[in-house]
């Protein structure tokens, strides 16, 4: 990491405190915006955030292990998550992941290698009475065919 | 068919619904309640018998009565919609079409226990609400329905801010909730303390269901009286269901309590329904012939998941996914629950292979009861549930399978 990244990316994460506060509760937060910007909190990241917070890098990374949206190495460019609780297995998630696995050449919980998607399951997204449903980064997609979801995919940048 | 969930705050005018789905205008119940006494809220409530719509159904006014009488400079009001249970969306309807009814009952609630600051914990996978919500809230500020001296009432000072979860079931367990609001891991706490006295960063804390706080905002402005005519005696008001699963019309439902299985399944359109998944993952899954039971406190009592599986489902499958569920979403704090879920997960994959004896079933039977005196929070104590009713109300299907019927693979 460059010296003006790494010096960007403290102003960045200051505004942040700034915002949420320097209070250990304002951790979430934090954690929260670094990921959805950087699709991950590097370990920089977590020893500045533990440094303005005034608690131990380790504590940062206990919370981010802790969570399955928060990740300390980076993934693809968009995180495609796909629910894989049982209403939406039922109305046809297994075929839906199979034409996304078949389009991409990538098996669930891989990244393409041109790192343009990262394809995940995810508990119930709370959409069972559309499923089958995935999201694309922070969008939802409902009443999925395999077909629907491959041509969603194909419209992401 | 429409494939972009469209996410715009406001009424879909199709609901309908005696109690939560009645009429109300925004800030009614506020403006009610600052005319009110705090005692006079307090009895309300208790005149409504309201209990916790998060599944556990403990009496609100009991909570609100600990929190108020608690004494602290600071205390909190925290709005769990941190919804996880599989098979259940009914708080992010309420979210959508009806924040007037939660915020306000947020601020009702702040009102009554004294709190200064109301945090709504949403759920990661509901990010797409953040910024709706926020905009609303800020409405709100300026309408001084949140703020200094609320709706002229000296000395009220109230806000609400939302916090976004990341991805974790456990964190609905309101002191896993409070632990992640504090910036730790997301791990249930001994209890005692209660949140009540010793809630967010050791304030007192009352942690309530969105559905809770919608409820409390018709109470306030009709009466605990009108409230407690819908549904039972012991389980008074309407409930939000949110049926899914192999039916005609899923969605949100609004039902009284003491409504039959069988009736609910005819609302939505469910023929040849064999089973009903009631209360998620970790409910109770119901047989054909116990359709005639209600859904009530005392007989089936439920969050609102309500998930339907027709004839032609396997019912192993549906198990697996559960167990794969509670083994993906155990926090891994404690021993029963952390290793408990993976020997019935295996227990489920060796009865698909028709690897398995019956002697090393009934003793994961046994480690799944031991599992629910055991464990520390709701999540271990109540995995084990569709293990012992899924194998226990569907055993021919299951100890059947490769025999050639139906269910055989």
């Amino acid at each position: 990491m460059l010296v003006v990244e790494k010096n960007a990316l403290s102003e960045e994460i200051e505004s942040y405190v700034e915002k949420y506060g320097n209070d250990r509760s304002a951790l979430l937060m934090i954690l929260h915006e670094i990921q959805k910007k950087h699709r991950h909190i590097s370990e920089f990241a977590q020893q500045e955030v533990a440094r303005l917070l005034n608690i131990h890098p380790v504590e940062v990374y206990s919370v981010i292990s802790f969570f399955a949206f928060l990740n300390s190495n980076p993934k693809g460019r968009n995180l495609v998550r796909i629910c894989q609780t049982i209403s939406c297995d039922m109305k046809g998630k297994k075929q839906v992941v199979q034409a996304i696995e078949r389009e991409l050449g990538i098996k669930i919980g891989e990244t393409t290698k041109d790192n343009k998607f990262t394809v995940e399951y995810a508990n119930c997204l709370g959409l069972c009475d559309m499923g089958p449903a995935m999201a694309i980064n922070d969008q939802v997609y409902v009443n999925l065919t395999p077909e629907k979801a491959v041509e969603l995919l194909s419209k992401v940048k | 068919m429409q494939n972009h969930l469209e996410v715009k705050l406001g009424k879909k005018t199709d609901r309908k619904g005696p109690v939560i789905f009645s009429e109300y205008k925004r800030g009614e119940a506020i403006k009610k309640a600052l005319s009110m006494s705090r005692e006079d809220i307090l009895f309300e409530l208790k005149d409504s018998k309201l209990k916790g719509r998060g599944g556990a159904g403990f009496p609100t006014s009991t909570k609100w009565m600990l929190t108020a009488a608690a004494k602290a400079e600071k205390k909190f009001i925290i709005c769990n919609a941190d919804e996880g249970e599989p098979g259940t969306f009914k708080d992010r309807v309420l979210l959508m079409e009806y924040p007037e009814l939660v915020f306000d009952g947020m601020v009702v609630g702040g009102y009554t226990i004294g709190a200064q600051l109301g945090i709504v914990y949403l759920r990661g996978e509901y990010e797409y609400l953040l910024k709706p919500l926020e905009d609303y809230l800020e409405e709100m500020r300026k309408d001084n329905l949140l703020g200094k001296n609320i709706l002229g009432k000296e000395g009220f000072d109230f806000d609400i801010e939302i916090v976004l979860g990341s991805g974790a079931y456990v964190c609905g367990e309101e002191t896993a909730l409070i632990e992640s609001l504090e910036g730790h891991r997301g791990e249930p706490r001994n209890r005692p303390p209660y949140p009540i006295n010793t809630g967010f960063l050791g304030r007192p804390t009352s942690v309530n269901n969105i559905e809770t706080l919608a409820a409390v905002s018709h109470i306030v402005v009709k009466g605990g009286k009108w409230f407690a005519k819908f549904g039972t005696d012991k389980s008074s008001g309407s409930k939000l269901f949110s049926v899914s699963g192999d039916c005609e019309k899923p969605g949100v439902y609004e039902l009284p309590w003491g409504t039959k299985i069988s009736e609910l399944l005819e609302i939505v359109g469910a023929k040849n329904a064999k089973a009903v998944q009631i209360g998620g993952a970790s409910g109770h899954c119901i047989p054909k012939s116990q359709f005639d039971r209600t859904l009530a406190y005392e007989d089936v009592p439920t969050g609102g998941s309500v998930m339907i599986f027709n004839e032609n489902r396997d019912m192993l499958h549906v198990l697996k996914n559960f167990m794969e569920f509670f083994v993906d979403e155990s926090c891994g704090q404690c021993t029963p629950c952390r290793i408990g879920n993976v020997k019935l997960l295996e227990g489920v994959e060796m009865i698909e292979k028709g690897q398995y004896t019956f002697a090393h079933i009934n003793k994961l039977k046994e480690l799944g009861r031991t599992m629910q005196l055991a464990s520390k929070c709701g999540l271990g104590q109540s995995s084990p549930n569709p293990f012992i009713s899924i194998l226990e109300n569907f055993k021919d299907e299951i100890f059947n399978r490769g025999n050639g019927g139906r269910n055989g693979r």
